[in-house]
């Protein structure tokens, strides 16, 4: 087993109103074999039994099937490894001796809440605003009446694999949030079973996106690039294709 | 093919291992991924508390003594898409909904125990952090109670389970305040009811003498190895029903019925 020596820079901000500031950490015997987040768990053992504030992050199934985690590290939205959430980065991505810089992400919308972790309830609201279906009650459907042909599920899919954990928004110097919102939208619009709020839907998602204060897409891709799911800008032009068809019909 | 059906897996694999599952060969072991059992819960997926419903692998209703990969997806479009359309909007067009004041006297009696709780895991002050009785709390259950599990091994984990939760109330550490976000706090109380959940788990094993889908009772296997099944006795879903705290929990039996297959025994060779 390797192991490793390093030092970690940490973003420490007690709570959303208190001035941050980057803290360093040494952290010695560091195995390769660990997620970046079991790292951090060690590091927090260390922090507790000394008396001290442990560094608070998100995470949840550890798997990078969720979208809880996610923070910068050394400016990248979930750190080195492409199309990789931060509990699936494994500390064999870094060399003996390292200064890492861990940040949470940055953006008007997502205000830090402590330490690492950011209120992403934004992207809820979004969702809330159009991101459903709506399905007859009192009936069940029947299993064959809505045909979807495999490559518009696979299409659907590849939109739905968004984990919502908001890297696109932290990457992007507008800070917008306009791969999320668009992963969403495709997901429905693809689908037999979005078509009834399609329009409506479109227009509702991008005006509360909008209003909660993320920035406007200007093409810089840095979204897809650091998308743990490898979602395509693509999304984009059909969010904004969707938006342009649902403004005209009214 | 492998690709296309399996790709997320295969890079997950490779995440975590470092290797190459296209091309090496990929090192799999058994393990526990998966708790059987869930809520108890009626046919209209209502559980004992009138108004709760429960959906999906939260509930007990579809589980057999084994779950394989995609049950999940099973059950949450069976219980979503044919169950609870039906079930929810009757319940709700039949019962009297009365509005309810956030401020009546229950509310202030849960808000007051919570406080109390909370203040008394932070009061405690000891020597080890939730991550490692909740470590220790793991390791107990997959050595006794994971696959493989004896009736001896059972009943020492239900006291060493019951001796690790007395230890967490005199000496787990955590940090920080109840006013603040305090993700230790957060897991103390899910680490604090894991003790009671591992206990009823180990519980129930104990008394089902027998081999059963993904539990092998070592006392109980065929001469050449294979799991050994009782269905004269335990041809039944075990049911606990929670008597407070402290007390133990009683059991019900569910008998399951087979009307078109017959349960038969399962070998591999």
């Amino acid at each position: 087993m390797n192991t490793l020596n390093l030092t970690l820079r940490i973003w420490r901000q007690a709570d959303p109103q208190a001035k941050g500031k980057l803290v360093e950490y040494p952290l010695q015997g560091v195995s390769t074999d660990m997620s970046f987040l079991e790292m951090l768990d060690v590091l927090n053992e260390q922090l507790i039994h000394q008396g001290e504030a442990p560094v608070e992050f998100d995470s949840d199934c550890r798997e990078g099937i969720c979208g809880a985690c996610g923070f910068v590290i050394d400016g990248a939205a979930h750190g080195p490894w492409r199309r990789t959430t931060v509990c699936q980065l494994h500390m064999r991505a870094f060399k003996d001796g390292d200064v890492i810089t861990l940040e949470p992400f940055r953006a008007k919308a997502f205000p830090v809440i402590k330490d690492l972790v950011v209120d992403r309830s934004a992207f809820d609201r979004i969702l809330t605003a159009g991101g459903y279906i709506s399905v007859d009650t009192g009936s069940a459907p029947e299993a064959n009446g809505l045909p979807v042909p495999k490559d518009h599920a696979e299409e659907a899919f590849d939109s739905a694999a968004c984990i919502g954990c908001g890297a696109c928004v932290a990457a992007c110097p507008n800070a917008s949030a306009s791969l999320f919102v668009s992963a969403k939208i495709s997901q429905f619009a693809l689908l037999p079973q979005g078509q009834p709020e399609r329009k409506a839907r479109a227009l509702r998602m991008v005006a509360q996106m909008d209003k909660e204060g993320f920035g406007n897409c200007s093409n810089h891709g840095e979204c897809e690039a650091v998308c743990p799911k490898g979602i395509s800008i693509k999304n984009i032009a059909r969010m904004r294709r969707e938006y342009f068809k649902a403004v005209a019909a009214k | 093919m492998i690709r296309d059906k399996y790709g997320n897996l295969f890079e997950m694999y490779e995440r975590i291992t470092g290797e190459n599952p296209y091309e090496a060969p990929m090192r799999i072991y058994p393990a526990i991924h998966y708790t059987m059992g869930g809520l108890w819960v009626d046919y209209a997926l209502m559980s004992n508390t009138p108004g709760l419903f429960v959906l999906g692998e939260a509930n007990f209703s579809d589980h057999g003594a084994n779950r394989l990969g995609a049950s999940a997806l099973m059950q949450g479009l069976a219980d979503g898409y044919f169950v609870i359309p039906y079930t929810l909007g009757d319940y709700l067009a039949n019962t009297a909904l009365d509005k309810i004041n956030p401020e009546q006297g229950e509310f202030q009696g849960v808000r007051n125990d919570v406080n109390a709780w909370l203040k008394q895991l932070l009061s405690i002050q000891g020597k080890k952090t939730v991550l490692q009785f909740h470590r220790e709390l793991g390791l107990l259950l997959w050595n006794h109670v994971g696959m493989s599990r004896t009736g001896a091994g059972l009943k020492a984990a239900l006291g060493a389970i019951a001796a690790l939760e007395e230890e967490f109330w005199h000496d787990v550490r955590i940090p920080g305040s109840p006013d603040m976000l305090n993700k230790n706090l957060e897991m103390a109380g899910r680490v604090a009811d894991f003790f009671e959940l591992g206990k009823l788990i180990a519980l129930d094993a104990l008394q089902r003498e027998e081999s059963c889908g993904g539990h092998f009772r070592e006392e109980h296997q065929t001469p050449d190895g294979e799991a050994l099944r009782n269905d004269e006795k335990f041809c039944h879903v075990s049911v606990w029903q929670y008597k407070g705290k402290g007390a133990e929990p009683a059991l019900h039996r569910e008998p399951l019925d087979f009307e078109f297959v017959s349960p038969t025994q399962r070998s591999y060779k």
